[in-house]
């Protein structure tokens, strides 16, 4: 019986082994030594058929309790938004879904152009004017804008806050090994949060590749002082690197408004499920400067014409930067990326348009700040701990009810609520915080239940 | 706008050869290799060549030298041909050749396809340096220049890929070979100056990426690395090439010798165009390091163009320290190496496979052969 | 010949307008529920003034993108042999798990009772991998392939480092080595050491013996490699580079060509990466996303990135393990990409082991039947024939045919996209010239097998009587050949740009 996968049945396998004048298909794996043949099966489950699959995986996942089905307050480097229907659907397309990088453009217009789309759309939220087909996620682009800032300006030390998600910075750490690059910490206002700029302008000097801000920091305040911040960068000769949550950009500034050269980010917020943490969407753009694009990592794709000069076209650009062409020069060795989660993000943002990007950062925003000022009225709470403004999300310290945020959110689950993140571990510094999160999903109903909830457990 | 291709043939090129001279250069000999029933050679080598870039089905403009020295092989090949520059037939030299290729630059060729040997290239050089692109069509037996392609058809096939797509330039050694010595038996080899010839780097599809390609990026790279091993108080003898200036050069020092060997310490140069014994007086209670580089067609790490790195000075500094450096380029025309410092106790030391510096950080092995 | 033709919008001197060029000012694809009345305490110097995004209906969102996916080629639109790549079919019901609420739904920060599910999904998915590759530990995290290399290449660094060893700066590479593999050494910091293929297409040993030394970190290897060829020496390999005290690493791009018939884990890797978007059937996106976790023998367990899953017996439930002092920490955001590992998971189960190897069996089978079937065709030449078999893929030379002809070996590809079918890989592996390399996988039927053997054949004869059609190629597709070098010369590579470009 034929495998559905496996159009060559055993009767047809037999047929062209005898075309061929083979024996048997053992003839063409003689080539493997005897000693490393594998005589036994693999013990693996299966193989199963699609409904008994379906049962099995079904059934597991079962475990799982999603977000849609009990409020959520968790975010913290993915966001939980709504995806427009449709958004799924097209990018399910399999002429998109089961195509491959673009090598051949005749063929592969579609991809091109939605990528060439993904990019543009980057530009325009982050004030820049070239952004990469896509990274794997934030972190790695932060990994790779220290390298590209170290490979741009010859200089070896980078400068990130020290309240830069730790697990940004922990893969960071990693990828300036090569180089060894040397990461300074540039602390923070107790009072808000806000980047110490007198400690930075000290620590600026001829030595500096470049200068790194989240903003919205990954505690949820804004820098407010970035103006400055890029004015001292430059003025040392670093560059300007500034990290974001795209969906932030309906609202807030450009980061290529005030003065950054590079931006990087998180872009599964734009129109990609949080799926447990990956896949995830890298975003990375920058100036159109030659020193720049030319170090550049990740694919590119540029607007070109057919070679008859008029119909329009779209290629892969500038592949000398990248690994199939220089090996173990290229700037990155990148080659597959999240191509598609970039295509679902050009969607997202096609389908919102500028007036329906402003109003969903509008509403996270206005749900965040709506439940900050239930949950400061809680007694005991301190909501949030930094005297700044703040996007969508916020911290929640209850040092003062006299119970860690880790019980806090095993009370919260109890009533069917997820609360946001337990800080302490990675600042303990902060005491017990918790990072919450507000977005579109939430109801004015979700809010209040978690200000009850909370009251009751701190009362 | 349809390129323009200058054909120059050197009819007597390689024709000492098959009667069993080293070469014709100089009318005696051109004189007793005709008594001895030579043939001229250069002239099918050329057509050969001419009918591959036909075949191409490239439209381009082909410029040519009277009668045989690229008119009637452009025939043959069934090519038209603009004449230009006048000779006398049968007795064609040095200088007709020299003069083509200054008429031919005037002219404005994209490139110079040269069929003749190391003397003939050497005469385009002479009169044109680096002016114009030359790729060599291999005629006779002294082909140590790395200005030549493998065979005709290849020199046809680079052409042709050159004119239509554009590829990158490097610099190849022309190297000048001493006939009497050569006559005796003896090689003895100067490099002569370089040449700015089209190679197709085979890991990529060609691309106009600028008039010298990776080359440059390539030996800018490895020079960087370099730098980064160079220790204080090291002397650093510097063999001869374009590749070992790229160092040089990356130390800001701006007037080593292309040709030649220099001696480099704490990132100065120390003396220019050094001969052996002013290597071992400068050398003497120092460690110091050899950096060389492949030269010529059959890509020579000793023996060719820098021989006075001699064996005693490669004894004295000692084979660990000894840098192979050259562009992947380079090793794509010599996969090949060889050696030849004229003691064959040390020439084993580098047989086999060596590791050869070619790019920052990067080596690769390279097999020196007998 | 061929009566393919690829769907073309084309309007004047473009295809489809690009989306800024679409829509009307008041147009919205999207209704958010109305948003709370709240006061925002931001700065107004901290708003954004204007943004400049398309203002499209929804209809017409779906009609551009619908269009766009017509004028794009992939697996299910037919026959995709790209060479090292595994085109293979991605069956469906893996897509439509990974969209399962369970799947997509749920944040990576939730606490781990509500989301066993994924937990144990990850950890019976690293079980599986464990003994497909003959190793004992699997990390989940890389995003791709070269992500897997670049951490192997830190677990490699740290081994070496915890032992004292701070002189191995050196990772040997083949010169047939996918180009990822260089660069993910380098990123890493190491000094890149090319060894050549022999005559047989295998890596010289003699070159290795002479390149492994006491710098040596590791050797990175494919097996099969490039090439389409089985190492067959790489228990002697194993030997010169641990001899050396180097580590091994597998490449798994090539793993379908030998899926349940041997291990890399049996053949004396240390660390082995896989492509699940390769040999797992993960469907490739467009470029991604896919995933490449890194499987290590145990002596390395201690280096993977945190956190592993892990499962307490006690207490009957799995859990993220963070309390591993040597660990290299992390090297992506979370825990991997969950939404790709649920569809290799899936597709495991469904071939189970018996289906896993009939994989191996089926795509070997086609590329020898393809190499059989070519070979022997004036035009095309096979590099490396030891006559002895080939893997899943194999490489042809055109060099044969340039000669003759002129036409190159990506003119042939050009054209043989006029016959509906993807080209081939072409000018790689770097060290064979005019290289076409196929991969056909297991999916493929005998007929379309003959089908892209004819029209290589007939590709063939067209150079020699008509070059110029091959040239021209393709003209079924929705667009001719591109200007690359305009569009590398002059980038135009945002909507933006364009727009400073017109001015």
């Amino acid at each position: 019986m034929g495998h559905p996968y496996i159009p060559n049945t055993r009767e047809i396998r037999g047929q062209m082994l005898r075309e061929m004048g083979v024996a048997s298909v053992d003839e063409l794996f003689a080539d493997i030594p005897a000693k490393i043949r594998l005589r036994r099966e693999l013990k693996l489950p299966g193989p199963m058929s699609e409904l008994e699959v379906k049962r099995h995986v079904q059934a597991m996942l079962a475990r799982n309790r999603p977000f849609t089905q009990m409020p959520s307050f968790l975010g913290g480097g993915v966001w939980l938004h709504h995806i427009p229907t449709h958004v799924r659907e097209l990018v399910r397309r399999s002429e998109f879904l089961t195509s491959y990088t673009p090598y051949q453009p005749e063929v592969s217009q579609g991809m091109l152009q939605a990528l060439f789309e993904y990019q543009s759309m980057i530009c325009e939220l982050t004030g820049m004017d070239v952004a990469n087909a896509s990274m794997y996620d934030w972190a790695t682009s932060l990994g790779e804008a220290a390298l590209m800032c170290a490979r741009v300006a010859g200089r070896r030390k980078f400068i990130v806050p020290t309240l830069i998600n730790p697990e940004r910075f922990n893969t960071l750490q990693n990828y300036v090994l090569g180089p060894g690059l040397e990461l300074i910490k540039i602390g923070y206002d107790s009072r808000t949060g806000q980047l110490d700029l007198s400690q930075l302008r000290r620590e600026l000097g001829g030595d500096v590749a470049g200068v790194y801000v989240e903003n919205p920091s990954y505690l949820g305040f804004l820098e407010t002082h970035v103006n400055e911040v890029a004015k001292a960068a430059h003025e040392a000769g670093a560059l300007f690197v500034v990290g974001v949550n795209p969906i932030s950009l309906g609202l807030l500034r450009a980061p290529g408004d005030y003065g950054a050269d590079i931006v990087i980010g998180e872009g599964q917020p734009l129109g990609n499920p949080v799926s447990f943490g990956g896949p995830l969407l890298g975003i990375f753009a920058c100036r159109d400067d030659v020193k720049l694009v030319r170090q550049m990592p990740g694919r590119l794709i540029g607007m070109t014409t057919a070679l008859d000069g008029k119909t329009r076209g779209y290629v892969m650009v500038l592949q000398t930067r990248e690994q199939h062409i220089r090996r173990e020069r290229a700037t990155s060795s990148i080659c597959s990326n999240e191509a598609l989660c970039g295509v679902a993000a050009a969607i997202y943002l096609a389908s919102l348009g500028p007036r329906g990007f402003r109003e969903l950062g509008e509403a996270c925003a206005a749900s965040a700040n709506y439940a900050m000022r239930k949950l400061r009225t809680i007694k005991g709470l301190k909501v949030p701990i930094f005297d700044a403004p703040h996007f969508n999300e916020f911290t929640l310290n209850c040092d003062d009810i006299d119970i860690s945020a880790a019980k806090l959110n095993a009370e919260l689950l109890k009533r069917d609520i997820h609360g946001g993140k337990p800080l302490r571990g990675e600042f303990p510094e902060l005491g017990e915080t918790s990072l919450m999160c507000v977005t579109e999903l939430h109801t004015k109903e979700d809010i209040d239940r978690l200000a009850s909830a909370l009251a009751e457990i701190a009362g | 706008m349809r390129k323009k291709l200058g054909l120059i043939v050197n009819p007597i090129a390689g024709m000492g050869g098959r009667v069993g001279l080293k070469g014709t250069d100089g009318s005696d000999t051109l004189a007793k290799a005709l008594k001895l029933g030579a043939k001229p050679v250069s002239p099918s080598r050329a057509v050969e060549a001419l009918r591959t870039i036909k075949r191409s089905g490239l439209k381009f403009d082909l410029l040519a030298y009277p009668h045989e020295m690229g008119k009637d092989e452009a025939r043959e090949a069934g090519l038209k041909a603009r004449v230009i520059g006048k000779i006398v037939s049968g007795k064609t030299s040095a200088e007709d050749t020299k003069r083509a290729a200054r008429e031919m630059l005037a002219e404005g060729v994209d490139l110079l396809l040269v069929a003749g040997g190391d003397g003939t290239i050497g005469d385009v050089i002479e009169a044109i340096g680096m002016r114009a692109p030359v790729l060599g069509i291999p005629c006779g037996v002294k082909l140590h220049s790395a200005a030549f392609a493998n065979t005709p058809e290849a020199a046809g096939d680079v052409a042709a890929r050159f004119l239509r797509d554009g590829l990158p330039l490097r610099e190849a050694e022309v190297m000048d070979i001493d006939e009497d010595a050569y006559r005796e038996g003896r090689l003895s080899a100067k490099l002569k100056g370089y040449a700015r010839v089209p190679y197709e780097p085979t890991m990529v599809q060609a691309t106009k990426e600028g008039s010298a390609g990776f080359e440059l990026a390539d030996q800018k790279a490895i020079a960087r690395w370099v730098l980064e091993l160079m220790e204080r108080g090291r002397m650093y003898v510097l063999g001869p090439g374009t590749t070992t200036r790229a160092v040089a050069e990356e130390l800001g020092i701006r007037d080593s010798t292309l040709l030649g060997v220099d001696l480099i310490l704490d990132h100065k140069l120390l003396a220019q165009d050094v001969n052996e014994r002013q290597i071992l007086e400068m050398i003497e209670g120092k460690p110091a390091t050899i950096i060389v580089s492949p030269i010529g067609r059959q890509g020579f790490i000793f023996g060719r163009g820098n021989q006075q790195i001699s064996p005693g000075v490669i004894r004295k500094v000692g084979r660990e320290n000894v840098m192979v450096i050259a562009t992947p380029h380079k090793l794509g025309l010599t996969p090949v190496l060889k050696v030849d410092t004229g003691d064959a106790v040390l020439d084993d030391k580098f047989r086999g496979y060596i590791r050869v510096m070619t790019g920052y950080r990067q080596m690769r092995m390279v097999m020196v052969s007998q | 010949m061929t009566n393919y033709r690829q769907a073309r919008w084309a309007g004047d001197a473009v295809l489809e307008p690009l989306i800024f060029e679409l829509g009307k000012p008041g147009r919205m694809g999207y209704t958010l529920p109305p948003k709370l009345h709240e006061q925002l305490k931001i700065p107004k110097n901290l708003l954004r003034e204007e943004l400049e995004l398309p203002e499209l209906s929804e209809v017409e969102v779906v009609r551009h993108y619908t269009r766009l996916s017509q004028m794009n080629y992939g697996v299910d639109s037919g026959f995709y042999p790209l060479g090292s790549c595994t085109m293979k079919y991605n069956p469906k019901v893996c897509e439509e798990l990974a969209s399962l609420e369970e799947a997509a739904y749920i944040h990576p920060y939730q606490a781990e009772d509500t989301v066993q599910g994924a937990l144990e999904l990850m950890y019976r998915l690293e079980r599986c991998l464990v003994e497909i590759a003959g190793v004992d530990r699997v990390c989940l995290h890389p995003s791709a392939g070269a992500h897997g290399e670049f951490v192997a290449m830190l677990i490699t660094r740290a081994y070496h480092k915890l032992k004292g060893d701070g002189a191995r700066t050196h990772v040997i590479v083949p010169d047939s080595a996918h180009g990822t593999n260089p660069a993910s050494a380098a990123m890493a910091g190491y000094e890149v050491v090319t060894v050549p293929s022999d005559g047989r297409g295998r890596v010289d040993l003699e070159a290795l013996e002479a390149a492994a030394s006491e710098h040596t970190a590791a050797l990175m290897l494919t097996n099969p490699n490039t090439l389409g060829l089985f190492e067959d020496e790489i228990l002697k390999i194993a030997e010169v580079i641990h001899g050396v005290g180097g580590l091994l690493f597998y490449d798994g791009a090539n793993l379908n060509g030998i899926l349940g018939k041997a291990r890399p884990g049996d053949m004396g890797f240390d660390i082995v990466h896989f492509n699940l978007h390769k040999t797992f059937s993960t469907p490739h996106g467009g470029g991604g996303p896919g995933a490449g976790p890194v499987g290590v023998k145990s002596e390395l367990e201690k280096f993977l990135p945190v956190p592993v899953v892990e499962y307490d017996e006690k207490h009957t439930r799995y859990y993220l393990d963070y309390d591993r002092p040597h660990s290299i920490g992390k090297v992506k955001a979370f825990y991997g990409n969950f939404g790709v590992l649920v569809k290799a998971y899936a597709y495991i189960l469904l071939m189970g082991a018996e289906g896993l190897s009939e994989v191996a069996e089926a795509a070997v089978l086609n590329a020898n039947y393809i190499m059989r079937k070519l070979s022997g065709t004036r035009g095309y030449e096979l590099k490396f024939d030891a006559g002895g078999p080939c893997k899943h893929e194999v490489v042809f030379s055109t060099e044969p045919l340039r000669r003759e002809t002129g036409v190159s070996a990506k003119d042939v590809a050009k054209r043989l996209l006029d016959y509906g079918m993807h080209a081939p890989t072409y000018y790689f592996p770097p060290i064979v010239s005019e290289a076409l390399m196929i991969e056909p996988t297991e999916s493929e039927p005998k007929e379309e097998l003959d089908r892209f053997v004819d029209a290589l054949k007939n590709i063939a004869e067209e150079a020699r009587s008509n070059p110029e059609r091959l040239r021209a190629a393709p003209t079924a597709t929705a667009i001719g050949r591109l200007d690359e070098v305009k569009a590398s010369r002059e980038p135009i590579l945002s909507w933006k740009m364009y727009h400073k470009h017109q001015a």
